[in-house]
């Protein structure tokens, strides 16, 4: 494992000096969230804790929950009939579970990008990242022509499509599609951005673009991240929990969690012994 | 162990690996079924087209596209009345039956997955496989008989009853095919679901709700039971919606019934016109909307222009 840190020696040393947060510091706080599918728990009792403008990971073997948790963030259960959540999920205080909040108003501050480059079919790129904005109403081209162009240089995209914004945003590359997405979540101002294994379906030099704008969007962001590659996790985040069938089992700063894991479970998966 | 399991393993290649010669066979005699169903399917198609074409083609003139019909059994005159009555009825009743259709199918796409959802559909396919002389005497009951006259917009209501339970199952299926990724997407961009709903999930289904939308144009373009209950026919042009009408079907259905060859002859030549017309809508329809999104052609410079 040591290989993998002293390659990031950067990302090492700007995690160092952020001290233990405080708990003014956090954005978001997941108190004692389950959630049940058709009666049978998924996630059990996980309690986390997300410091603003830092990058989380969660990790884990396939089927342990992480995609299932993250979803709860921004309520994306409410689509799953089946799905049923327990616990508080605050962001900036307030439980985005509570009867009187709207989920709508939580999506527009959680952005989400999704494991599959999913940009909508019959939109052109432009349409697509304009999408979040226009469908809420802005109309203003000129503003609208702002964000967009923000948001895909954010995305790290800009120059890669900037001569052809009208083409169909299906017909780009993969990790192309991938930013275009990211670029989507970011252009209606989201204060959080919920990743789902962003990069599993690119190649290593589209994740390796896809991580380069993780590091710049956390100066900004709090971001959260699923992702089933260790390195990577080491690579973006500066906090991971480790996740095994629906509990949390460790939490803490990513270099720490690496290096010396307090569980016993959690030293056996970052040391590649099952997963 | 593992020369036990090699052993193993080979054998298991001797028991599928044989026979190729006749799974051969079998594929070539199925590709044969196939082929062969498929020309079964066509010969009717083709020689129906051709038989009405060969018929009808020599019927066909300016006078008999645009002229009222004329004595009977004299051969003159034409069938105007009928291609404006079918044009017209068409209309309306996609006017009525396409925007309750693509309701429906959106009710049952989006929020129908619980008893009443069912129930619905259950009703609707039912109400797909009703004989269409049924609903026209429902239109005839309701509308005909209160009015106390044969009516264009009896008519129309009868073939909206047929209409819009397919456009609703079409619209139906069309949306349960887009993927649930792009809602997903669409919702954690903080929309509502509805906006989700009609500007991204729509968008992606639009092709297969337009083929759903132009069966049921076909289909109720062909209806002539339901019309002889409501619009009863007539030999003059529209005079009112409030009055009888003359349409394709119902003329087509006079015509062959009478016994003269001319009538005939004009029968097989309203045949073809509506069979173009149909055609013609289709094609129309598809071209329009097609070309919408590339904004090329003038009526969609007009049309879509609101969208830059």
């Amino acid at each position: 494992m040591t290989t993998v840190f002293d390659t990031k020696q950067d990302n090492m040393n700007t995690g160092l000096e952020k001290t233990l947060p405080d708990e003014k510091n956090y954005k978001m706080i997941a108190e004692n969230v389950s959630v049940y599918y058709d009666g049978i728990q998924s996630i059990k009792n996980v309690t986390m804790k997300f410091r603003e403008r830092s990058v989380t990971s969660l990790i884990g073997p396939s089927g342990c929950g992480k995609t299932t948790f993250l979803r709860c963030l921004n309520r994306m259960h409410d689509m799953t009939k089946n799905a049923r959540v327990e616990g508080r999920i605050l962001l900036d205080g307030q439980d985005l579970y509570s009867k009187d909040v709207d989920p709508i108003y939580h999506r527009r501050k959680v952005g989400m990008v999704f494991q599959k480059p999913n940009p909508f079919p019959t939109m052109s790129i432009y349409d697509n990242v304009a999408a979040g904005l226009r469908l809420n109403g802005l109309r203003d081209k000129k503003i609208l022509d702002e964000i967009v162009e923000d948001s895909l240089r954010m995305a790290y995209i800009w120059d890669e499509v900037k001569g052809n914004l009208k083409k169909p945003a299906m017909e780009l590359s993969g990790g192309q599609q991938q930013r275009v997405c990211i670029a989507r979540a970011l252009a209606i101002q989201p204060e959080v951005l919920l990743m789902d294994e962003p990069a599993s379906a690119l190649d290593p030099i589209a994740t390796q673009k896809i991580e380069e704008t993780i590091t710049e969007l956390a100066k900004e962001f709090t971001i959260i991240i699923v992702t089933h590659n260790m390195q990577q996790a080491v690579r973006v985040s500066d906090y991971t929990g480790f996740m095994y069938l629906g509990d949390l089992i460790e939490f803490d700063e990513t270099r720490n969690l690496f290096t010396q894991p307090k569980n016993e479970l959690t030293a056996k998966y970052v040391k590649g012994q099952f997963g | 162990m593992m020369s036990s399991s090699n052993q193993k393993r080979a054998e298991y290649r001797t028991l599928f690996k044989q026979n190729v010669k006749g799974r051969l066979v079998v594929d070539k005699i199925v590709m044969g079924v196939v082929f062969g169903c498929v020309v079964v399917a066509l010969v009717p198609l083709g020689s129906i087209l051709l038989e009405v074409f060969k018929n009808g083609i020599s019927a066909l003139s300016i006078e008999f596209l645009t002229q009222t019909p004329g004595a009977i059994g004299s051969g003159e005159g034409g069938i105007g009345p009928a291609i404006q009555g079918s044009l017209i009825i068409i209309g309306m009743s996609s006017l009525i039956g396409v925007p309750i259709g693509i309701m429906s199918g959106i009710f049952l796409a989006e929020f129908g997955d619980n008893r009443l959802g069912r129930t619905i559909r259950f009703f609707n396919d039912v109400f797909m496989e009703f004989p269409s002389i049924i609903l026209g005497i429902f239109a005839f009951l309701t509308i005909v008989l209160i009015l106390g006259h044969f009516t264009l917009w009896a008519g129309a209501f009868a073939l909206s009853l047929i209409m819009f339970p397919i456009v609703a199952r079409t619209t139906e299926e069309s949306l349960k095919l887009v993927p649930l990724t792009y809602r997903e997407a669409g919702l954690a961009l903080g929309l509502k679901k509805w906006v989700v709903t009609f500007r991204i999930v729509i968008s992606a289904a639009k092709s297969g709700m337009l083929t759903g939308i132009l069966l049921a144009v076909a289909r109720i373009g062909g209806e002539t039971a339901p019309l002889i209950m409501t619009v009863l026919g007539s030999s003059q042009f529209f005079s009112g919606f409030d009055a009888p009408m003359d349409a394709l079907p119902l003329r087509i259905w006079r015509l062959s019934l009478l016994p003269y060859d001319s009538a005939q002859m004009q029968g097989w030549g309203a045949a073809v016109v509506l069979i173009v017309m149909i055609l013609a809508i289709n094609i129309g329809v598809r071209y329009y909307f097609s070309t919408k999104g590339k904004r090329s052609g003038l009526v969609s410079k007009i049309i879509g222009g609101k969208r830059k």
